[in-house]
């Protein structure tokens, strides 16, 4: 005789499936996407003024203590490949194989109205914090590079060569703007192709130089119209990108205008919601395994009691 | 006294056997590259990067290292919940299984962390649990699992030390095992629900990776799809296991009864596979399969691997033959550890500039953290009683199930 009998079997794979289940069925627990912080500042950079002095990649690590990164120059200058553990902001250029189209293109933290990133961080050393601004604090990180795995735009960087290593990623200048100043790369640029600003100043900047000049601008992809990159995507960000090439070529993604960590958390929350559902199943659990406990030592008529589990 | 504690019985005999000996040698070996881990630090001891920050560390070691830890899991839910007694002798090995499975993918954390002394202050700051991370709620789940695992097998230890020289130990399982057989019920309630919570929540981690995780693996039916997948693979663990440990260390054969065990991983196969494409197909995500690339390349290799075994054991005659058995199980784990490793590292884009294959001190990492799993469960078989007795059978009572 099979012991199994198949239809009990499914029934018990779909009672603990039903737990994950809930997170898909129950709309009702759907989260709430953040709104723009009412005191959200950012950067607004716009690729027709960059002339690609770097500059700012300079200011940067003044501002932040980090020395220059002359690995690839064989030690004679600062050329950093890429964001790293020693480089909050980079300017990189774009340039097309068959077509003389090219491009500079800013990368640092967007500072994301509803960030992956925090979202991901198990105790909070990524917080969304004054004026919108996505700060880091090592006291809490342990290293474990979940916020490395789920920023779209590939932002946060580790300090890969160190025992200690830190996450490393532009926190908007915030000690430079409690001193009253401006972020050291939009002070030094001397195109103003980078500026610093109160969010909803710079989206309007940005659509008033679109407006003005709405065939010097591009969207996501060749033929798209012009459009603020942040503005939307991904839920918002609280840097803002114009561009004289398609955004996707300057490796920007295309992202719906759904914050990144919704569906995750949609799910998270329709499982965890007030942590009803496991304690209700524990409840369930706990009952249904002292009774067929308790129904197997009557039918035993043994007299030892509830006794031991492992067996 | 346990029960049914004339079930199990220590397989005794000399430890020092040429493979144990080998083991260690090995586990010695890769030892090495423990240390060398945090004295050259994860930039010169990995082939981790800022694009894959999670190579086989996480995606071995813990995720498909505790869903093979899962077999506790499974046997549980069956003996327990759906209440089918005939397993009993299969739930202590499992539960062993599970508890240095577990074990030894939270050690395997602290090498893959860069600030592992800092993973302490996570229960020490209930104030800053973000309780929108899955990764936490993992975390939390795995740290409180693996002292459930050890209290559940407890019994165990405490039947053989209350049976030892007077001292610390017998004292000790004297005064405890009375509270842990009452506490019982709400361990194994326990030992239940937190494995539900966090292998489901395996999956949601990687939801939260969104675009970057291809479409073919992205869909918020993930934790579902985690949860079905480490049931199917703790059952073929057992299987597995228990076919290896009749081989090697003489056992008795278990084969009607895992047998029976083998029929529940049909349907669990099955309702995996199903689940995919009908969820595929709702999304209008099936004309993906439609273009030939490593993705697509992947997506039918794993679903070969899942569906292979639902059919090896379709009927119960072949369900008996043992080296069927054996086979289907092996292509069982296989398959949910192809899945794994592909939603975590495989279909992980993060952009053409990244690539990541593990280094030679990843692998000798893993393969180190493996011997000492292996070590620990040939010392524990040896001198426990945790396989069951040669001769005994199941009571009679619990199989009218
Ligand atoms: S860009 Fe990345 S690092 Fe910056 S806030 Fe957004 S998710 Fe976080
Ligand atoms: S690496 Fe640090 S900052 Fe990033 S998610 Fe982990 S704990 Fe948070
Ligand atoms: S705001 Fe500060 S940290 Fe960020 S890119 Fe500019 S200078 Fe660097």
């Amino acid at each position: 005789m099979s012991a199994v009998d198949r239809r009990t079997l499914l029934k018990g794979v779909a009672a603990t499936g039903a737990v994950a289940a809930t997170g898909i069925s129950l709309p009702a627990h759907g989260r709430v996407a953040k709104a723009v912080p009412p005191d959200a500042v950012g950067l607004l950079y716009d690729t027709t003024l960059c002339i690609g002095c770097k500059a700012c990649v300079v200011a940067c690590r003044e501002a932040n203590d980090k020395k220059p990164d002359t690995r690839l120059s064989g030690g004679l200058w600062d050329m950093p490949a890429d964001l790293n553990g020693q480089t909050k902001n980079v300017i990189k250029l774009y340039k097309d194989a068959d077509s003389p189209e090219r491009s500079y293109f800013k990368a640092q933290c967007l500072h994301c109205v509803d960030p992956a990133c925090v979202g991901a961080c198990m105790i909070g050393a990524l917080q969304k914090r004054e004026f919108g601004i996505v700060t880091y604090d090592p006291f809490f990180c342990s290293g474990c590079r979940y916020c490395q795995m789920v920023c779209p735009f590939e932002i946060p960087k580790f300090e890969w060569e160190k025992l200690a290593p830190k996450i490393v990623k532009c926190e908007l200048c915030n000690h430079r703007l409690k001193e009253g100043k401006e972020p050291g790369c939009t002070e030094v640029c001397p195109r103003h192709a980078v500026v610093y600003g109160k969010r909803e100043d710079l989206l309007a900047e940005a659509k008033r130089r679109i407006a003005e000049n709405p065939k010097k601008y591009k969207g996501q992809k060749a033929g798209d119209p012009p459009k603020v990159y942040g503005e939307t995507e991904g839920g918002g960000t609280q840097c803002l990108y114009l561009s004289h090439v398609p955004f996707e070529k300057l490796g920007l993604p295309d992202l719906s205008s759904e914050p990144v960590p919704h569906v995750a958390q949609t799910v998270q929350h329709g499982i965890y919601q007030g942590f009803v559902a496991p304690v209700a199943l524990y409840a369930v659990l706990g009952a249904v395994v002292f009774r067929n406990r308790r129904k197997q030592d009557a039918a035993s008529g043994e007299t030892d009691g509830p006794a031991g589990g492992a067996e | 006294m346990s029960r049914y504690a004339h079930l199990h019985a220590p397989v005794g005999g000399p430890l020092w056997s040429r493979p144990f000996r080998i083991l260690v040698v090995v586990f010695v070996f890769c030892a090495l590259f423990f240390v060398y881990r945090f004295a050259a630090g994860l930039g010169a001891s990995t082939a981790l990067n800022d694009g894959y920050p999670w190579g086989i560390w996480i995606a071995f070691d813990v995720v498909v290292g505790t869903a093979l830890g899962c077999g506790g899991y499974a046997v549980a839910l069956l003996v327990y919940i759906l209440n089918k007694g005939t397993y009993h002798p299969l739930v202590r090995p499992a539960l062993l299984t599970s508890a240095l499975g577990y074990t030894m993918a939270s050690i395997a954390i602290h090498f893959d962390v860069g600030r592992p002394w800092l993973l302490y202050r996570i229960p020490l700051f209930p104030a800053h649990w973000n309780f929108n991370s899955a990764l936490f709620e993992v975390a939390l789940c795995v740290m409180t699992y693996v002292a459930v695992l050890w209290l559940e097998l407890s019994p165990a230890f405490m039947e053989k030390w209350s049976q030892g020289p007077a001292g610390f130990l017998r004292r000790t399982s004297e005064k405890a095992a009375p509270i842990v057989d009452k506490a019982m019920p709400w361990l194994i309630a326990l030992g239940l629900l937190l494995p539900t919570m966090h292998q489901s929540s395996l999956g949601t981690v990687m939801l939260l990776t969104g675009q970057k995780l291809h479409p073919l693996w992205n869909t918020p039916l993930l934790p579902l799809l985690f949860l079905v997948s480490c049931l199917g693979m703790g059952y073929a663990v057992v299987v597995f296991e228990s076919a290896l440990s009749s081989g090697i260390l003489g056992r008795r054969r278990e084969t009607p009864m895992l047998a029976s065990l083998a029929g529940v991983m049909v349907p669990v196969l099955a309702v995996f596979t199903l689940v995919r494409f009908v969820d595929l197909g709702l999304r209008g995500r099936l004309g993906l399969l439609g273009t030939f690339d490593l993705y697509t390349g992947m997506f039918v290799l794993e679903t070969v691997l899942f569906l292979a075994p639902a059919f090896m054991l379709l009927s119960p005659k072949a369900r008996n033959d043992a080296g069927n058995l054996f086979r289907a199980s092996m292509i069982m784990i296989l398959a949910g550890s192809v899945y794994r490793l592909d939603a975590y590292i495989v279909a992980f884009r993060p952009g053409d500039r990244f690539s990541y294959f593990p280094s030679f001190a990843e692998l000798m990492v893993t393969l180190g953290v493996v011997a000492l799993e292996v070590i620990l469960y040939v010392v524990i078989v040896k001198y426990f009683p945790i396989l069951s007795a040669p001769g005994a059978e199941a009571p009679a009572r619990t199989a009218r199930a």
